[in-house]
């Protein structure tokens, strides 16, 4: 074989592998994607349809009873009637809202924090970290209780800056440990060169590594919000009426009452899913760019 | 690893560069992510440490008495449900994250590699990350139910005849049925800081190992595998700490029966601290499963520690 078809060879068996690469990514890709869609797909079915044995698999039509339902108003089964409207809209603005202002916070206090732990050791570093993880171990139901007692005495309980404080703490841990690991990747030339070229430390953070770690600081945005968004079991019990109730506890009061009526539950994911997917659609373009930027090679 | 000599070398050459006030000035920085965090979760777990000491109970909260350790004393050596509770916790734990960390590792080595089409099958992966674990809990319930659940229906149009499996139910079924909703939730995690840490690295060593002709296997597993060391280390302590508080899920799914065939700790805790009003005993439970999270957490946070790849400066 000459060189030039020792170099097509070789370039065919690269495509191949690429090929084989996507096709088998894109299958595992349709195993985790497939059960969300379920979800959304049915709750726009026909109520016989969902019920339907043997199952039917390619809907003969398309309904909105699941929502109509959500939002207290009739549907054609009449009797199925919920007692009143619920207030979604409040539930909505009570999440966003809450989950909003606690990833904000929880970013920029977790990226100093980072920051921090990358750069600098002192006496007990170790210990304040230790503490951080320890914090993230307890779970929502151990602290239920005594939380709920500590904020009834605070004039906190049921109110959104209560939540928003919980979840700060919550989620602090995280950005913490997550930005320490992406500070960390940046060579310590790069400081040291800031340095040289008239940088303070706290100018150097800012122009030089702060830009560098957006990526990572876009993903623990979106893990802080996805957090603060999804909680439940502290959410059950520090929230008790509309003023600050967010979805997981009003879902779960929700589905609660239609144990064997699933188009419900569909329903109201769906309602819960759509604005943390838009959030993460935004933020995603940021961690795109930060991702394929190539800043931080080399 | 090599690199913790360089961290430990370079630390007393830069000590004197740091004027008294900055440090002092950067030090400031932690204090709010502190002052938070006593608040609102270590004044709690104090107090909690007192209700643990206690006969507290729900149903009578007038007639609270100091026990001491007796909580403790029942739990460890007269409860033979809370060993059986801990040591499915240890099991699903320790099934859990090594099947999502090799599930991540693989895709998100795939996902590094694909030419195009990446946006998309980044939003598709992390379709489960943005369900809540009690709306995963749901739909796995509905996934795994007996008569209308999508497994047993797909089996039905399999198969051409009815199957009423009890998914949920039946043991060991019903612990891979919880098995499997966690593990869909929570690999997109994993491929996402994978990703991240893949796309973080030099591409030199790859150049230079790509005219060494060397296989994908031996970059990924000389080159690609130690430098995003401290990616799996960190994605892998995070990840057994949620699972040793893994509640939402489980107590959604089978709200750890029947018959306590799938209790976990959290939802035996649950039991006692909430339906049986035994909240002291709760308490108790819940401090011994904080401590040995602690265990796990040290035995990581050494590895985590370990893999540190660049240098830190002595304040």
């Amino acid at each position: 074989m000459s060189e030039a078809q020792i170099h097509k060879s070789r370039v065919y068996a690269k495509r191949r592998r690429e090929l084989l690469n996507e096709v088998i990514l894109w299958i595992v890709m349709m195993i985790f994607f497939i059960p969300a869609l379920w979800i959304i797909l049915t709750s726009v079915r026909i109520r016989s349809e969902i019920l339907a044995h043997p199952p039917v698999w390619i809907p003969s039509g398309f309904s909105l009873d699941s929502y109509k339902i959500l939002f207290g108003m009739p549907t054609p089964e009449g009797a199925f009637v919920m007692g009143g409207a619920i207030p979604v809209a409040k539930y909505a603005s009570n999440s966003v809202v809450i989950a909003l202002t606690a990833t904000l916070f929880a970013l920029v206090f977790g990226t100093l924090a980072g920051y921090i732990f990358s750069r600098y050791r002192f006496k007990g570093k170790n210990m304040i970290f230790l503490g951080m993880m320890l914090a993230r171990a307890v779970p929502g139901i151990a602290l239920s209780l005594p939380l709920f007692m500590m904020f009834a005495r605070l004039n906190l309980s049921d109110t959104r800056i209560g939540m928003i404080t919980v979840y700060v703490a919550l989620t602090i841990p995280f950005t913490a440990w997550l930005m320490d690991s992406f500070f960390r990747t940046i060579p310590k030339e790069l400081d040291e060169a800031a340095r040289i070229d008239g940088c303070s430390t706290w100018g150097a953070f800012l122009r030089v590594d702060l830009p560098l770690v957006l990526p990572g600081a876009a993903a623990a945005g979106i893990f802080a919000f996805l957090t603060a968004w999804n909680e439940f079991a502290l959410a059950s019990i520090i929230t008790r009426t509309p003023a600050s109730r967010t979805f997981p506890p009003a879902l779960f009061e929700f589905t609660g009452q239609f144990v064997s009526d699933w188009r419900g539950m569909t329903a109201m994911s769906v309602l819960m899913l759509v604005p943390a997917i838009v959030f993460v659609a935004i933020i995603q373009r940021q961690l795109l760019a930060g991702l394929t930027s190539g800043a931080t090679k080399g | 690893m090599a690199t913790v000599a360089v961290a430990d070398g370079s630390s007393s050459r830069k000590k004197t560069k740091f004027r008294f006030k900055e440090r002092h000035y950067m030090l400031l920085l932690l204090l709010p992510s502190i002052i938070i965090i006593l608040a609102v979760i270590g004044f709690p777990m104090i107090y909690s440490l007192y209700i643990s000491l206690t006969n507290y109970n729900l149903s009578t909260p007038k007639a609270v008495h100091f026990i001491g350790f007796q909580n403790y004393i029942t739990l460890l050596f007269h409860d033979k449900l809370f060993w059986k509770a801990f040591g499915r916790t240890v099991l699903f734990m320790t099934l859990a994250v090594n099947i999502e960390i090799i599930l991540g590792l693989v895709i998100a080595q795939m996902m590094a590699r694909l030419v195009r089409g990446k946006g998309l099958a980044r939003t598709l992966m992390m379709m489960p990350m943005m369900f809540a674990p009690i709306l995963v809990g749901f739909q796995f319930k509905w996934f795994f139910d007996a008569q209308l659940g999508l497994v047993n229906n797909l089996l039905y149009s399999i198969t051409g005849e009815a199957q009423l499996i009890p998914w949920l139910i039946k043991v060991p079924l019903g612990f891979f049925s919880i098995l499997i909703a966690e593990i869909w939730m929570s690999t997109p995690f994993m491929v996402i800081i994978f990703e991240a840490g893949i796309l973080s690295l030099p591409t030199e060593p790859f150049e230079a190992a790509e005219v060494d002709g060397a296989s994908g296997w031996q970059k990924f597993r000389e080159l690609t595998l130690p430098m995003i060391m401290p990616f799996i280390y960190t994605a892998m302590a995070i990840r057994s700490l949620d699972l040793a508080r893994a509640f939402d899920v489980v107590s959604i799914m089978t709200g750890g029966g029947p018959a306590n065939r799938t209790e976990l700790i959290w939802t035996y805790v649950n039991r006692l601290a909430f339906n049986g009003k035994e909240f002291g005993q709760g308490a108790a439970m819940s401090f011994i499963a904080v401590i040995l999270s602690l265990v796990f957490t040290y035995m990581f946070f050494n590895n985590v520690l370990k893999s540190r790849w660049t240098e830190e400066v002595e304040l």
